[in-house]
């Protein structure tokens, strides 16, 4: 087995302060991509007016995807491309341009007009009004640096993605969801028992976690409009690892109910149960392929932890993880072809990702009390669960290994990190 | 209780003295006597008084924790004895309820160590069960790695995660 381990590190390091109250405290990004977009961002003309500078989250999305360099724009302020001298812009070594204007219209909405410039090229690649009420200015910001890396990189963004975790406060533990970059947080559920495995559903509209708060794992779906929740299964013992099919029709969960942890399926509203497992050891963490026609589940079927691969319908499981140590937590790519995992090997925890195709597994980082780990929706990054300064953090590293960042919570324990989809 | 215990500890100071009265200096050594409970010179009237074998700290049911090597959930040998007698004890007292809480140390995903904790617990169970417990008076539920007694990554901490908890709730 060859083991590649990326070492992307380029000794770069950034640290971003968080400005908001209530925030991620920190992120730290270590690592550059192979070949870092220089790009110019103007302070939007306005955006020195508004509670929360849009400028700011722009160039700190960017920044933290690692897939570009900052040209410093000062001195130079243009907001219209007729302001535009593109030999400033060359001579700085910029290849990419933004420059807008952000204004209250009217009807108290907050709208930025902005434009994305190629310098070599001198033409305009893109150009949108992106609007949001006052208190999401920061969604603009994110919609923006979207568009940007979308236009640049030729990949979706997921700045205005979401995120969920775990945050442990000694015995006090919430369920928070929060914008990609950590802000924005919001408590969904807090109290003194342990929570686990939250999932977020296909269309980003309810999660379904785990709750001691009865004192035995129960599993939940809540709406995150509503703030309503169901009982999904509560049967003797655990009940755990909610997993939602893809069509949000049907949800894979893990009892204990007959026995053993098995894997069996269920309705969103908790009717139609049946088994789908029936192996006799640990089956659990199950995650349906993009195409909804597979499970991946962890098993120790084979006398200790490693990932099957069986069809959701039911039928032979296969085995796709071999050699020394143990795998847990497997995640499909978005596009199917890979699926991302935590390796244990040499009392490390490592995040790994190995292709269907290849069957060979590829080590993302360097080690220690990684685990957990979910993809982006475009698949460019992997969020998981880590440990620095002796706390739990999140983290994410880019899916060719090169890029890494930190995300420090205020305080505690940040835990069980899952990526939501596409807004 | 404690009566039952030194009424025994006289008995053994009396039978010492008797059979050897002139070493009187030995007499204040005979300290660890009260170990020795296995002659039980027959104290039938006395467990009478209410007397619950489960609130002794001297007795085997006073150990309410089975231990485990890594990723292993049989119990083992040395804690059989323990959860025989907690079994005994169930199948004389119906009326008792107890918790079987299965817990895993850190290395494993906390959904698999879920699982571990709960095949713990039930192994703890199905013991209990097989030694004259009932079904109704046990319940076995897991917390996987996520109450643990102990949060340094060491062995020191890990074995002392890796356990069942014996908790009587009635």
């Amino acid at each position: 087995m060859v083991l590649r381990v990326l070492r992307g590190m380029v000794g770069l390091l950034l640290l971003a302060q968080a400005s908001m109250a209530g925030a991620v405290l920190s992120i730290e990004i270590i690592g550059a991509g192979e070949n870092q977009i220089p790009i110019a961002i103007v302070p939007f003309g306005g955006d020195e007016k508004l509670a929360q500078s849009i400028n700011e989250v722009v160039t700190g999305d960017l920044q933290r995807s690692g897939l570009f360099r900052l040209v410093d724009p000062a001195g130079k302020s243009p907001h219209e491309p007729a302001e535009v001298n593109y030999a400033d812009w060359q001579v700085r070594g910029a290849e990419a341009l933004a420059i807008g204007t952000v204004a209250a219209q009217p009807n108290g909405r907050i709208e930025a007009r902005f434009r994305l410039l190629d310098v070599v090229k001198q033409t305009e690649l893109a150009g949108q009004a992106v609007s949001a009420n006052e208190n999401q200015i920061r969604a603009i910001g994110h919609r923006i640096a979207d568009l940007i890396y979308e236009k640049l990189t030729g990949d979706k963004g997921v700045f205005s993605t979401r995120i969920v975790y775990v945050n442990r406060q000694g015995k006090k533990f919430s369920l928070v969801v929060a914008d990609s970059d950590g802000h924005n947080e919001q408590t969904v559920l807090a109290q003194n028992e342990p929570i686990m495995s939250p999932a977020w559903s296909p269309d980003g509209s309810h999660l379904a976690y785990v709750s001691f708060e009865t004192g035995h794992a129960v599993v939940y779906v809540q709406s995150l409009y509503t703030n309503q929740r169901v009982v999904l299964a509560d049967f003797r013992g655990s009940n755990s690892a909610p997993a939602w099919s893809p069509d949000g029709r049907q949800l894979a969960v893990v009892l204990t109910r007959d026995g053993s942890s098995q894997i069996y399926l269920v309705r969103p509203d908790g009717s139609g149960l049946r088994r789908i497992t029936f192996s006799g050891a640990i089956d659990t963490e199950p995650n349906f392929s993009p195409d909804g026609q597979y499970l991946l589940f962890t098993s120790d079927r084979g006398g200790s932890a490693q990932i099957y691969r069986m069809p959701v319908e039911g039928g032979p499981a296969e085995r796709m993880t071999f050699g020394e140590g143990n795998n847990f937590s497997p995640r499909h790519s978005p596009d199917g072809k890979s699926f991302v995992f935590a390796h244990l090997g040499n009392g490390r925890f490592y995040v790994a990702v190995q292709d269907f195709q290849a069957g060979q597994m590829s080590l993302l980082t360097e080690g220690g009390w990684e685990k957990k780990p979910s993809f982006a929706p475009n698949g460019k990054l992997i969020l998981f669960a880590s440990e620095a300064r002796g706390r739990g953090i999140l983290a994410t590293v880019s899916s060719d290994g090169r890029v890494k960042q930190h995300m420090f919570t205020q305080s505690g324990d940040a835990r069980e990190p899952v990526w939501g989809p596409y807004p | 209780m404690k009566k039952l215990i030194i009424s025994i500890v006289l008995v053994n100071l009396l039978a010492a003295c008797a059979s050897e009265p002139k070493k009187e200096e030995a007499a204040p050594a005979p300290a660890p006597a009260p170990k020795v409970e296995a002659p039980k010179p027959a104290p039938a009237p006395a467990p009478k008084a209410e007397v619950d074998p489960l609130n002794d700290p001297a007795s085997i049911l006073a150990n309410r924790s089975t231990y485990y090597p890594f990723d292993v959930s049989v119990v083992q040998d040395e804690d059989k004895p323990m959860v025989q007698a907690h079994a005994k004890y169930l199948s004389e007292h119906a009326n008792r309820k107890v918790r079987l809480e299965g817990n895993c140390d850190e290395r494993g995903s906390n959904e698999y160590n879920l699982g571990l904790g709960q095949r713990r617990a039930d192994g703890v169970n199905k013991m209990l069960e097989v030694g004259g417990a009932k079904a109704d008076q046990l319940e076995s539920v897991s917390y996987g790695e996520e109450k643990p007694r102990c949060t340094d990554h060491n062995e020191a901490c890990w074995k002392q995660n890796r356990r069942t908890d014996l908790n009587y709730t009635r």
